[in-house]
C-alpha cells in the first residue's frame, strides 16, 4: 500500500536561462542575450505553472527555487508574479522557503530588496572566489569586494542566504584553500555550497583542460582538500549535511532536500527537470527543452514546453532514491524508502555487497534500517554508488 | 571445343617471395602499374595489401592474385598472373598454398640488407613446388644498396645462380623492364595444360565478399570455366552452377571463361561457408576428370587460444564469424569449449602470435564482438599416472599435479640468421629461453645460428625481441620439432585470492619467479584503482611466488549535483553496467578485459 502523496512535500523549480556572460566552466543551460521578451516568458512560465497543478495532485508547495543561469537578472516583478500565480494555484506551506540564485554583481544586488518583497526569502549567492585572480581565471564579471559586499547586503535583508564557492582549482594548494575558506566561514553565513571544480563537455575549459593550459589537482590533493574542507566547515558548526553542501542545524536546503530525498518536484522553464506522481500514483520524469526560443515557441500553442513524459519505474525509482539518498549525511531508510516507492529492498539491492561495503569500512547500515555512506565511501560516491546499484 | 583462353607458352604464372619488408608488395604495385593494370590516379600505395588491417600494419597477409598483360620485346603479348605472398614467419603456410599454383617465383632481396630467414624459407618452398626463379636484386635506389655483394650472399648461402639476377627498384621503377623481360625469359609457362581435356582447377583461396559472395581464387589445369556451366567440388562433393567468371587487375573484370593455365576467380552463387575447401579440384559435372588434384597439405597450428564472448548470448555471431575467417584463411583452426569461468567460445589454433592477434582484431573491428581470449599456449602432452595421455590446450585445464606422470612439451627448430655483431645478445636470448644450440656457421658477414628452442618459449615475445636486441637486423623461422619432456608446472594468477583462468599459464620452473613478478607488476599497472585494495598474486600449486598490491582509489570525482537531473545520472550509472559487461568480477575487483590483452603482451622487462 503506497502511503498518501499528499502527505509528502512538493518542491518548485522555475529556471532563468540567461546569464551577462557564459562562464568557462559552466555546462548549465545558461545563454546571453540581449534582449528577453520578459512577457513572453511571465506568460509560458504560468501555462507550464497550470499545467502541472493539473497533473499532479494538488497540495501546497514545500519550496520555490529560482535556479539558472542567473535568475537574478530577471525583473522582480516577473519573480512575484511567477510566486504568486504558483500560490493561487498550489497554496504554499507555512514557512515556504523560496530560494533565489544571484550573481554578486552590484547591478544584482540593487534588486535584493524588491525579489524580497516579491516573495523571496533566501537567497544563494555565486561567489566562486574570494581572491580576483581565481575570479580572473574562472572569468567571472564581479571582484572579490563585489562579492563581500553582495554578502554583506544579502546578509541585511534577506533572513537566510547562501553563497557557492568553487575549489580545487589548479594551483590551489590545501593551505591557500584553507584561508579562503575560513575567511568564507568568517562572514557567519550558515550555509554554504562548497563544490569542486569539475571539467564538463561542451565548456570553454574543456577544450583549454585538454590542450593541456591548466592542470587539476590530482586524486590525492583533491582529497585532502575535500576532508580539510569536512573538517573545517564541522569546527564552524556548519558541517556537511550533502556531498557539497554544508549548514548549521536546521539552515539546510529544504529544496534541494526535497532532491535528495527523492521527494515530488516540478521543473518549469526551459532545461529544467521534474519528478512527480501524477493521478494514477505513477513517477513522472519531465524535462523541458533546453533552446529558450524553442521552449517559448512551444509554450505558446501547447499547454506546456516539454519533451516527451517518462514513466519512471519502481525500480528505477529505487535507483534514482538510493543516488540521491546516499550524498545525504543522514543516509537513506532503506525499507521506508522501498516501502514508499512500493519495492522490496532487499530485491533491489544485493546484500552481500552492502555487507562487502561494510566489511571495507565503506558503508555502514545501523540496526538494519539506515545506510549511510561513511567519510571514505563519500570520497569515493560513485564507485560506491557503481557497486551498490550495478 | 575450342575457346579464345590465352595460349599456354604465352602465359606465366608466378609468386612474389621475400622476407618481409624487402619490398613485395611494392614491387607487385610497380608491375601492376608499368603492365598498365591500374591508371596512374588509381594507384593507392600498396594496392595488393587490401584487407584494413593489412594497410595499417603495412604487411601482406593474405595471398593477392592479378593478372598482367605484358607485351615483350620479342612483340608477343604476355599473360603475367602474379601473387604477392605473405612475409611473415605466421604466415608460411598462405606462403606455400600460393606456390602450388604456379611454376615460377620471382625472389625479391632488399640490396640493404641481404639473405634473411625467411628468403632462406621461401626459396626452399619454391624449389619444393618445382619452381625456376629469378632473382630481383632490389632498393637499389638506396644509397647504402649493395647489389654485388648481396649478390655474392645469395649464391654463397642459397647457392643460386646470380648471373642473370635482376638489379631493380620497386619505389623509384629502375630495372622493371628487366624484370619484366627476365619473367618471360626465366620462368617456364604451365607444364601442361590440355583445352580439350575434362575441365580440372585447383581451389587456391577463397573469402566472402560483401558484393560478390564468396569469391574463389582459382589455377585451370585442364579443361575451361565458364559462366553457367555446372561444376562439381570433388572433395566437398557440392555442385554449383557457375554465375560469374574473372580475373582481377586488381580490379574485379567479367572474362566469362578461364582456359588451361590460367588464373582468376569464380563465384557459384555459394553462401555457405562450409562449401569450400582450399585445396579442392573442381571439374566438370557432366564430364568429370579422373583425378583429384593433390591439394594441400593442411596447416598445422601452433599457437593456441580460447576466444570467449563477453556476452554470452553473442556465442552463435562467433561461431559464424569464425567460419567466415576460416573461409578466407584455411590455417585458422577452431572447436567449441566450454569453460566453467568463461562459458561457451571457442578453442583456436593459429600459425604464431601475430596470426593470433590478427584474428581477433578482425573478428573485433570488422563482427563487431567483444571477445576474452585466454593466454595463447602451445598444445602440452600430459602422460598420466594411470598411464594415458592427454593433450592440454587450454591451461586452466590442467589435471590434478598428483594424476600427472610428467609432462611434455612441442620443440622447435629454429634457424636465425644475424649480422656478427649481434650474435653474443641472441645467443644469450636464445638460451634464457631454454636453447639448446645445434649449429653456428658464418656466411658473408653474416651468422646463421641454429637452436632447438621450447615453443612455449618462442610463443610470446621472442619474435620481437630478437628484433629488438637486433635493431631489426636479424631474421628467425621455424619447424616444429617433436615433443620433449620437461620440468613444468602451471602458474595461477589470482587477484584478491580468485585464480583469473585466462591468466593461467605453463612455464617452466626455473622462470616461474621472474615470470609471475613481471606479470604481476604488468596487472597492476592495467588494473584501475578500486575502492579498495587489490592483491595480485602468482601462485604454483597453492604457493604464492609473487605478489603486487594495488592501493585503494581514495577519491573520485564529486561532481555537483543540483537542478534534479537524476536521469542523467541514472543513465550514466546504467552505462557504467552495460560497461561491466566487459569486465570480469574476480573477488569483487572489476579487471577490464584490454588489461588481459596488454598483460600478456609483456616488453623487455622479463
Ligand atoms: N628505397 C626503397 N624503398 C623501398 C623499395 N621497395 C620497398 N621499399 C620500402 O620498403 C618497405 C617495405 O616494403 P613492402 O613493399 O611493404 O615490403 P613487403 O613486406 O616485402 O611487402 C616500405 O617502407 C617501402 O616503402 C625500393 O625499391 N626502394
Ligand atoms: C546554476 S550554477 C550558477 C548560479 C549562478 N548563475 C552563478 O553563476 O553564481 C550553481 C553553482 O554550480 C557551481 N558550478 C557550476 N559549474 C561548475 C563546475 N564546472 N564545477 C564546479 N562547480 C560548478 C557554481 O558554484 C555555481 O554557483
Ligand atoms: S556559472 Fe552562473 S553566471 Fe556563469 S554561465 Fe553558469 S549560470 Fe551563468
Ligand atoms: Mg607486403
Amino acid at each position: 500500500m503506497l502511503p498518501d502523496i499528499n502527505n509528502t512535500p512538493l518542491a518548485l523549480y522555475v529556471h532563468w536561462p540567461y546569464c551577462l556572460s557564459k562562464c568557462p566552466y559552466c555546462d548549465f543551460n545558461s545563454h546571453v542575450s540581449d534582449s528577453v521578451d520578459v512577457e513572453s516568458f511571465a506568460t509560458a512560465y504560468k501555462k507550464e505553472l497550470d499545467f502541472y497543478a493539473e497533473a499532479t495532485t494538488h497540495r501546497p508547495l514545500h519550496s520555490i527555487f529560482f535556479g539558472g543561469g542567473t535568475p537574478s537578472l530577471m525583473p522582480p516583478h516577473l519573480v512575484k508574479s511567477i510566486i504568486d500565480h504558483a500560490e493561487s494555484l498550489f497554496g504554499l506551506e507555512q514557512g515556504c522557503e523560496i530560494t533565489l540564485e544571484a550573481n554578486p554583481t552590484s547591478f544584482e544586488v540593487d534588486k535584493f530588496k524588491a525579489f524580497k518583497d516579491g516573495g523571496v526569502n533566501r537567497v544563494s549567492l555565486g561567489v566562486q572566489s574570494l581572491y580576483a585572480d581565481d575570479l580572473a581565471f574562472l572569468g567571472r564579471q564581479h571582484s572579490a569586494d563585489d562579492a563581500i559586499a553582495a554578502i554583506t547586503a544579502a546578509q541585511q535583508i534577506f533572513e537566510r542566504f547562501s553563497f557557492d564557492l568553487i575549489y580545487a582549482r589548479p594551483e590551489q594548494t590545501p593551505a591557500k584553500w584553507q584561508d579562503e575558506l575560513k575567511q568564507a566561514l568568517d562572514y557567519g553565513t550558515k550555509h554554504l555550497s562548497l563544490y569542486q571544480l569539475t571539467i564538463e563537455q561542451g565548456t570553454a575549459f574543456y577544450t583549454r583542460h585538454k590542450r593541456g593550459d591548466f592542470r587539476l589537482p590530482d586524486e590525492f590533493l583533491a582529497a585532502d582538500m575535500y576532508e580539510l574542507t569536512q573538517s573545517l566547515t564541522a569546527s564552524y558548526g556548519l558541517p556537511s549535511y550533502e556531498t557539497s553542501n554544508h549548514a548549521a542545524m536546521g539552515e539546510e536546503s529544504r529544496h534541494n532536500l526535497v532532491y535528495w530525498r527523492y521527494f515530488d518536484y516540478l521543473g518549469i522553464g526551459p532545461g529544467a527537470h521534474g519528478r512527480y506522481t501524477n493521478h494514477e500514483g505513477v513517477k513522472v520524469a519531465s524535462r523541458t527543452h533546453l533552446a529558450p526560443e524553442k521552449w517559448l515557441a512551444l509554450c505558446a500553442n501547447n499547454p506546456h514546453g516539454a519533451h516527451p513524459f517518462e514513466i519512471i519505474n519502481t525500480e528505477e525509482s529505487f535507483t534514482e532514491a538510493v543516488m540521491m539518498g546516499l550524498r545525504l549525511k543522514e543516509g537513506i531508510n532503506l525499507s521506508g524508502l522501498a516501502q514508499r516507492l512500493g519495492v522490496t529492498w532487499d530485491e533491489q539491492i544485493n546484500r552481500d555487497k552492502i555487507d562487502m561495503l561494510i566489511r571495507e569500512d565503506l558503508l555502514t547500515f545501523d540496526a538494519d534500517t539506515q545506510i549511510r555512506a561513511t567519510n571514505s565511501g563519500a570520497l569515493c560516491i560513485n564507485s560506491l554508488l557503481n557497486i551498490l546499484l550495478n | 571445343m575450342s575457346k579464345e583462353t590465352h595460349k599456354l607458352e604465352h602465359i606465366r604464372n608466378f609468386a612474389i617471395i621475400a622476407h618481409i619488408d624487402h619490398g613485395k608488395s611494392t614491387l607487385a604495385d610497380r608491375l601492376i602499374q608499368t603492365c598498365g593494370g591500374v591508371e596512374e590516379r588509381e594507384l593507392e600505395e600498396q594496392m595488393l595489401d587490401n584487407m584494413d588491417i593489412e594497410r595499417e600494419r603495412g604487411i601482406t597477409i593474405k595471398a593477392q592474385t592479378v593478372r598482367l598483360r605484358y607485351t615483350a620485346k620479342d612483340g608477343i603479348d604476355y599473360q603475367l598472373n602474379l601473387m604477392d605472398t605473405p612475409g611473415h614467419v605466421d604466415f608460411a603456410y598462405e606462403v606455400s598454398r600460393s606456390l602450388a599454383a604456379c611454376e615460377g617465383s620471382v625472389l625479391v632481396v632488399d640490396s640493404t640488407q641481404g639473405v634473411e630467414a625467411q628468403t632462406l624459407a621461401n626459396v626452399y618452398q619454391a624449389l619444393d613446388n618445382d619452381h625456376e626463379i629469378v632473382t630481383a636484386i632490389n632498393k637499389i635506389d638506396l644509397p647504402a644498396a649493395d647489389p654485388e655483394s648481396v649478390k655474392r650472399e645469395v649464391e654463397d648461402v642459397i647457392g643460386l645462380d646470380c648471373s642473370e639476377a635482376v638489379e631493380c627498384s620497386g619505389k623509384s621503377g629502375i630495372g622493371i623492364d628487366n624484370l619484366l623481360e627476365a619473367i618471360v625469359k626465366q620462368l617456364p609457362p604451365p607444364r601442361e595444360g590440355d583445352a580439350d581435356a575434362p575441365t580440372q582447377a585447383l581451389l587456391v583461396d577463397s573469402w566472402y565478399d560483401a558484393y560478390l559472395g564468396v569469391v574463389i581464387l582459382v589455377r585451370v589445369m585442364h579443361g575451361h570455366l565458364t559462366k553457367g556451366q555446372k561444376v562439381k567440388f570433388m572433395n566437398t562433393g557440392a555442385e554449383r552452377i557457375i554465375d560469374r567468371v574473372g580475373i582481377f587487375t586488381p580490379k574485379h573484370v567479367i572474362t566469362d571463361i578461364l582456359g588451361p593455365g590460367e588464373m582468376g576467380f569464380i563465384t557459384a552463387g555459394i553462401k555457405e561457408i562450409s562449401e569450400t575447401q582450399v585445396g579442392d579440384t573442381i571439374t566438370d559435372f557432366k564430364r568429370p576428370c579422373a583425378k583429384a588434384l593433390a591439394g594441400f597439405k593442411p596447416s598445422v597450428p601452433m599457437v593456441f587460444c580460447s576466444l570467449f564472448p563477453v556476452d554470452s548470448s553473442e556465442f552463435d555471431k562467433l561461431r559464424d564469424s569464425l567460419g567466415k575467417l576460416a573461409l578466407n584463411d584455411a590455417s585458422l583452426h577452431y572447436e567449441m569449449e566450454s569453460s566453467q569461468a568463461l562459458g561457451l567460445g571457442f578453442r583456436c589454433g593459429f600459425l604464431g602470435l601475430l596470426h593470433m592477434e590478427i584474428i581477433q582484431e578482425r573478428l573485433e573491428r570488422e563482427f563487431d564482438l567483444d571477445l576474452i581470449p585466454t593466454a595463447p599456449s602451445v598444445v602440452y602432452h600430459i602422460y598420466k599416472t594411470d598411464g594415458t595421455m592427454e593433450e592440454l590446450y587450454n591451461p586452466a585445464d590442467m589435471p590434478d599435479v598428483v594424476k600427472i606422470d610428467h609432462i611434455e612439451e612441442p620443440w622447435i627448430k629454429a634457424t636465425i640468421l644475424t649480422p656478427d655483431e649481434f650474435l653474443g645478445n641472441l645467443l644469450q636470448l636464445c638460451q634464457e629461453r631454454r636453447g639448446e644450440q645445434i649449429d653456428l656457421t658464418y656466411a658473408g658477414g653474416r651468422a646463421m645460428l641454429t637452436y632447438r628452442l621450447p615453443l612455449n618459449e618462442v610463443v610470446f615475445d621472442f619474435y620481437d625481441r630478437l628484433k629488438s636486441i637486433s635493431r631489426g637486423y636479424a631474421s628467425f623461422d621455424y619447424e616444429l620439432d617433436g615433443y620433449g619432456e620437461n620440468d613444468l608446472v602451471k602458474m595461477e594468477i589470482r587477484v584478491n585470492q580468485e585464480p583469473v583462468d585466462a591468466l593461467a599459464m605453463i612455464v617452466h620452473r626455473s622462470v616461474t619467479e621472474t615470470r609471475g613478478r613481471a606479470l604481476c607488476k604488468r596487472l597492476k599497472e592495467l588494473i584501475p584503482r578500486q575502492m579498495f585494495k587489490i592483491a595480485i598474486q602468482a601462485a604454483i600449486g597453492g604457493k604464492v611466488i609473487a605478489a603486487e598490491h594495488l592501493s585503494a582509489l581514495r577519491k573520485d570525482v564529486t561532481a555537483k549535483c543540483y537542478g534534479g537531473d537524476v536521469s542523467r545520472k541514472r543513465k550514466l550509472l546504467e552505462k557504467q553496467k552495460k560497461g561491466k559487461k566487459k569486465m570480469r568480477e574476480y573477488g569483487n575487483v572489476q579487471i577490464p578485459q584490454s588489461a588481459f590483452i596488454n598483460a600478456l603482451k609483456m616488453g623487455d622487462d622479463h
